[in-house]
């Protein structure tokens, strides 16, 4: 292995331990107090006492986050396909979509628990609404970009739609997809959190909603860091994933979503 | 008895018939086996007297006719390439040779059963190109200029009776784009079939063609029609010679008169 190579592999622990090495550095060097914002060593303090309640809520959130991310990968997947087929179909969804999109998620927890009581169901809809929209997008548009040319070359073979479909646009939509599924899983922690945070009795966001109450900051933080962390391994498998189903597009210099 | 490709006084218009027409008033023939190519200024409607042919356009006015058929759906025995080689990159370049075979019959239905005898197929082909051993490279390893020949190679795999190129070599290098005239010289003079070659080089019109046809500025129809004698085969040399200059300068003449 080249001298480089390592450094680049190096590279982001490194950075890691700086941010908090200087984090700390910062803290005891200005004597900012814990209620303020609290030391690494604190929050690492936090993490070990409170082991047990953060490792069940977490995991509570990763399991409302991933079927809330399994939903919308469903979902998306067959309205991308949906939108992508036809233009007329595109012309007419694509408004409702930007609209829909744009609407604070935050705004519809409250409708959901009108609905759906609090807790779990709201947290994995939350989810799955947040999550759903790059999918779609992404595979609508892997849809709508096959170039024309190619499209003629088969039509004139007298290939049906169906046929240009499953020849050509959905092959070449999978590195769209896939490459969607990594901003699609970061925003689904992002829905389920708030959902939490707003209406239920567990999860991460809840724990530290709880936290905040009782003023035990470092345990907000703890909670924090209980999410980056499952968010980076998450959003590190959706990139291996993406790599080995659609190593090609990679290779080639395929267009990347 | 009409012939092969037939377009008689046809008008089209992408927009409907309200829009100014795209071509208009366009008559053309070519004959089976014969090597024809369009000319003609930018934007005057070469790609789509292409795509009438092919079925892939219906006109408002006047009649398209292929194999003495009236063309209503596409037609399904030509073949076609395109100035972008339009490879899928995900298939080595034999499952590229191998796709209009998964598309068109009878080929479509005897594909699982026949997929050793079709990939055989599809390896001589590119050996014929002198593409030879590069079958299971994919598309992005190979070059430009290689990258069109399997696009040659696509059009031609189901043994089309028709081939129809839309500036197949405008994005190559002039030396390679002489290398591709000959594989297409050679190709066509084996199969015996019908070319339309649409292109804005007035010479590889001039060496590979039996006609050359001029079009008018948009809307586009043939103002002239020049038949090239020049006796085959015919080497590269040939167009270093003062016979092939005159006619190519002639033809100039008229394009340029043709913009205007
Ligand atoms: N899909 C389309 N929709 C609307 N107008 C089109 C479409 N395709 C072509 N046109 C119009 O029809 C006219 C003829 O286009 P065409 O592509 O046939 O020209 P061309 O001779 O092939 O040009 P070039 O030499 O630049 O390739 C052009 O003026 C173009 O603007
Ligand atoms: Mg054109």
């Amino acid at each position: 292995m080249k001298r480089g190579d390592i450094a680049v592999r190096m590279a982001p622990w490194l950075y890691t331990a700086a941010l908090f090495i200087v984090w700390e550095g910062a803290v005891r060097l200005f004597n900012i107090p814990v209620f303020f914002l609290p030391p690494p060593t604190a929050i690492a303090n936090a993490i070990v006492e409170y082991w047990t309640p953060i490792y069940r809520h977490s995991f509570y959130t990763l399991s409302t986050t991933l079927i809330g991310f399994g939903l919308a990968v469903g979902f998306g997947l067959l309205l991308g396909l949906v939108v992508g087929w036809s233009r007329s179909i595109y012309a007419g969804l694509y408004p409702l979509m930007i609209g829909f999109n744009a609407i604070p998620k935050v705004a519809v927890v409250p409708i959901l628990v009108l609905w759906f009581g609090i807790g779990f169901v709201p947290a994995v809809l939350t989810a799955f609404l947040i999550s759903f929209f790059p999918i779609v997008v992404n595979v609508a548009t892997g849809l709508a970009t096959i170039e024309p040319e190619l499209e003629d070359v088969l039509k004139a073979l007298g290939a049906s739609k169906l046929d240009i479909m499953r020849k050509v646009g959905i092959p070449r939509t999978l590195p769209y997809f896939f490459g969607s599924l990594k901003v699609a899983i970061t925003l689904a922690f992002v829905g389920s959190v708030i959902s939490e945070s707003i209406a239920s009795n567990y999860g991460i966001g809840n724990l530290m909603l709880q936290a905040q109450a009782q003023f035990q900051v470092p345990l907000i933080f703890a909670g924090l860091v209980a999410l980056a962390v499952e968010g980076i391994v998450m959003y590190w498998l959706m990139a291996i994933l993406e790599t080995r189903m659609t190593g090609w597009a990679q290779r080639s210099g395929f267009a990347q979503a | 008895m009409s012939a092969f490709v037939a377009l008689d006084e046809v008008s089209h218009a992408y927009g409907g018939s309200t829009d100014t027409p795209a071509v208009e008033g366009l008559s053309i023939a070519i004959e089976e086996g014969e090597f024809a190519a369009v000319v003609g200024p930018s934007g005057c409607g070469k790609s789509t007297l292409m795509k009438l042919a092919t079925g892939l356009q219906f006109p408002f006015k006047g009649s398209v006719q292929v194999a003495g058929e009236v063309v209503s759906k596409p037609v399904k025995i030509a073949g076609m390439a395109f100035q972008a080689p339009t490879l899928l990159p995900w298939r080595t370049t034999l499952e590229n040779l191998l796709l209009p075979l998964e598309i068109v019959e009878p080929y479509r239905s005897e594909m699982r059963r026949r997929r050793v005898e079709y990939s055989a197929r599809a390896a001589n082909l590119l050996t014929s190109v002198g593409l030879g051993g590069q079958g299971e490279k994919y598309p992005w390893e190979l070059s430009g200029g290689m990258q069109q020949r399997t696009s040659l190679c696509r059009a031609l795999i189901h043994e089309p009776k028709l081939l129809m190129l839309d500036e197949p070599f405008g994005a190559l290098d002039a030396f390679t784009r002489e290398e591709l005239w000959c594989v297409i010289r050679d190709l066509q003079a084996a199969r015996k079939i019908t070319v339309c070659l649409v292109t804005h080089d007035l010479r590889e019109a001039v060496f590979l063609a039996d006609r050359v046809f001029v079009m008018s500025a948009r809307p586009g129809r043939i103002v002239l029609e020049r038949k090239i004698d020049i006796p085959r085969p015919r080497e590269l040399d040939v167009t270093f010679t003062q016979g092939f200059q005159d006619i190519v300068h002639e033809l100039r003449s008229h394009i340029v008169r043709a913009r205007t």
